[in-house]
């Protein structure tokens, strides 16, 4: 079990490496990063003061080595655009992201298991139809339009919601949250049901299929045979085996809703990570790009592994075909 | 006479389709004595299995118990509400299914199982449950029950996971297990050991078992009685001794020359040509007329009734000692 962990930890430093070469790369080939620092009228000589001190001057291979040393201790060099540390702006912005992410995946999660074991339970009521039609819409449509649609409808017409930003926040040490003020909890709901409603849908129908075909097994009928209600054998029997699956998903979704969390965030112009990185791109701040990148490597590759080990808690008989590999 | 502990009567189960009603079960009558084993053989798809889950009411949409009563033990249960009908299930009437590997869930301990089952059908402690739990470990022969109590079925042998799955059909001492094929997925030398082990405990604890198969050879070393099914009825039933001897039926003539016999001299095995009819397209008459070679006109026409012959009971028109006397079946 250990050294299993240790072999998916070192496979994922591997991945990481790989990013870092791609995030690294951005910067040489994304134009002179001297040209976005300096103004235009700069003589030639301050500009190789400015690419000495950056170290631009350097072999190619030192550089990386240098970029991927500080990348280690999360020291992604100088935004462009705010001239202030990349990981300071990071370290800002992601409580908001995180918040809005966590919100959203537990909210897709709780109605999304809470509606596909319905729709299996009873496949023919009418709350099961209007079910599925809600899937359909979450599944079809477009995360910007649903964010739009929800504005007009609460702030613009109703005015119930704030239609942006995320209301008052309380800072605890270095992180903001918006979970303990009534308008920061406000700001929060329809960002979260704009990202986490696509998510919702995909684990109410995998829920269901699931749950219809676990129903079909052999011991779902022995646990019949031998008399068990129908409460334990659908809520512990069918759905511990159900949920296998559903943990990879979910798992998986975390991490691109984390990623993104882009088009939520410009939609309600949430103080988040995805909004940096727009502006990021749009101003051509290469160190926010490359350090976004190498973020949300990192969080994929941390669910992808707590995945895998989760998986070993469900499921026995993983356990002992990784204690004995063959 | 005493009560049988199983008794079916005229039982019919059918299976409606888009197209048409499909009748899986013709009018099967049969009764199982306290302690009695009882084979039921025949052809794959000849009702075997559905009369066993029609038993223990499990027969799920689009198919139902169309007709018919099935009495345990005197008490009417085939129109029980569910919730009463589970009562009776794992409690009164154990059932054992065929494949031992997808039969437990795997991501619960065995022990674990059979502890719930315990506690769903008697009014046990966790420990008193977990006790009792270890003993029919041992009793269904499981080495070193106190430790193998906390595996997962993965951890167990094909035999010795059929044996957990035993030891959870006998957990509340039922008055009636049904054991669906409860060898054919196994090793034959493990398939003895099953064998003499559902023999025991059916002889230990007075328990009836409907032991359904399609082996012969199964159900000649096991059973007291064989009732021979073909097409959702019972073609003959009787003595495992006589009619595995003297079949009387052509059908069960025919079932009993395809056992090979390792005493026997060197001949070819008698094949019954032909298939059993799908459900869809059952004869009229007997249903196994058109792959019998003793059929005459009226087996094309009347559908013969199981009748008294002997020690048996066979439904065959030429044992039919009072000709004239047309069958009355209609659709209940």
């Amino acid at each position: 079990m250990l050294a299993f962990t240790l072999r998916r930890a070192i496979q994922a430093i591997g991945v990481m490496i790989a990013v870092g070469v791609i995030a690294f790369s951005m910067f040489r080939f994304a134009g002179d990063p001297v040209n976005q620092i300096v103004s235009l009228d700069t003589p030639a000589a301050e500009r190789e003061a400015v690419r000495k001190s950056l170290g631009l001057d350097d072999p190619v291979p030192v550089q990386f080595a240098r970029y991927f040393g500080n990348a280690v201790q999360f020291k992604f060099g100088v935004s462009y655009q705010f001239r202030q540390p990349v990981s300071n702006l990071l370290m800002e912005r992601m409580p908001a992201t995180l918040e809005l992410a966590a919100c959203a995946t537990v909210l897709a999660m709780v109605f999304g298991i809470l509606m596909g074991v319905y729709s299996a339970l009873r496949r023919d009521t009418i709350l099961t139809k209007f079910f599925q039609a809600v899937s359909l819409i979450g599944i079809s449509l477009p995360t910007f339009l649903i964010g739009i649609l929800l504005i007009y409808l609460f702030s613009v017409t109703l005015g119930w919601l704030p239609s942006f930003g995320r209301g008052d926040v309380v800072r605890i040490g270095w992180w903001t949250t918006g979970l303990l003020t009534l308008s920061g909890l406000k700001a929060l709901i329809m960002p979260s049901i704009t990202l986490g409603l696509f998510q919702m849908t995909l684990i109410m129908r995998l829920v269901r299929a699931e749950m219809l075909e676990v129903l079909r097994t052999d011991y779902i009928r022995f646990a019949r045979a031998r008399g068990l209600t129908t409460r334990a054998i659908h809520f512990g029997h069918a759905l511990k085996n159900t949920l296998v699956p559903v943990i990879t998903v979910a798992g998986l979704q975390f991490g691109s809703v984390i990623a993104f969390a882009i088009i939520t965030e410009t939609v309600f112009q949430w103080p988040g990570m995805g909004l940096l990185f727009v502006q990021a791109v749009q101003n051509v701040d290469i160190p926010i790009m490359a350090a976004y990148l190498l973020m949300v490597s990192l969080i994929f590759v941390t669910i992808n592994l707590v995945v895998d080990i989760l998986y070993t808690i469900v499921d026995p008989r993983l356990r002992s075909t990784i204690s004995r590999p063959a | 006479m005493t009560v049988p502990v199983l008794s079916v009567r005229n039982l019919e189960v059918e299976f409606l389709t888009r197209r048409s009603t499909l009748r899986a079960i013709n009018g099967v009558s049969f009764d199982i004595a306290k302690g009695e084993v009882l084979g039921v053989v025949g052809e794959s798809g000849a009702g075997k299995s559905v009369t066993g889950l029609a038993v223990i009411g499990l027969i799920d949409p689009p198919g139902r118990i169309a007709g018919g009563e099935i009495y345990l033990s005197g008490t009417r249960i085939d129109h029980l509400p569910p919730e009463e009908i589970r009562r009776i299930r794992g409690k009164r009437i154990g059932m054992i299914f065929q494949d031992p590997l997808t039969s437990l869930n795997p991501l619960y301990r065995i022990g674990d199982q059979i502890v719930e089952t315990i506690r769903t059908h008697l009014n046990l402690s966790e420990t008193a449950a977990r006790k009792r739990a270890i003993d029919l470990l041992a009793e269904v022969g499981i080495p070193a029950p106190e430790k193998r109590i906390d595996a997962y079925p993965h951890e167990f042998s094909g035999g010795m996971r059929q044996r957990v799955v035993i030891a959870l059909a006998i957990c509340a001492e039922p008055e009636l297990i049904i054991a669906d094929e409860p060898t054919t997925a196994l090793d034959v030398s493990v398939q003895a050991q099953i064998i003499s082990l559902i023999k025991r405990l059916g002889r230990d604890y007075g328990t009836a078992v409907m032991l359904v198969t399609h082996d012969m050879g199964v159900i000649a070393e096991t059973s007291d009685r064989v009732a021979v099914m073909y097409s959702g009825r019972i073609a003959e039933i009787g003595p495992v001794q006589d009619v595995v001897q003297n079949p009387l039926h052509p059908y069960a003539k025919g079932l009993m020359g395809a056992i090979p016999t390792l005493a026997g001299e060197d001949k070819r095995l008698v094949q019954i040509p032909g298939s059993m009819p799908r459900l869809s397209a059952i004869p009229p008459g007997c249903s196994f007329n058109p792959r019998c070679a003793f059929a005459f006109d009226r087996c094309r026409v009347d559908r013969p009734e199981p009748l008294k012959h002997g020690s048996h009971a066979v439904a065959c028109h030429l044992f039919d000692t009072a000709p004239g006397e047309a069958a009355k079946e209609t659709a209940a």
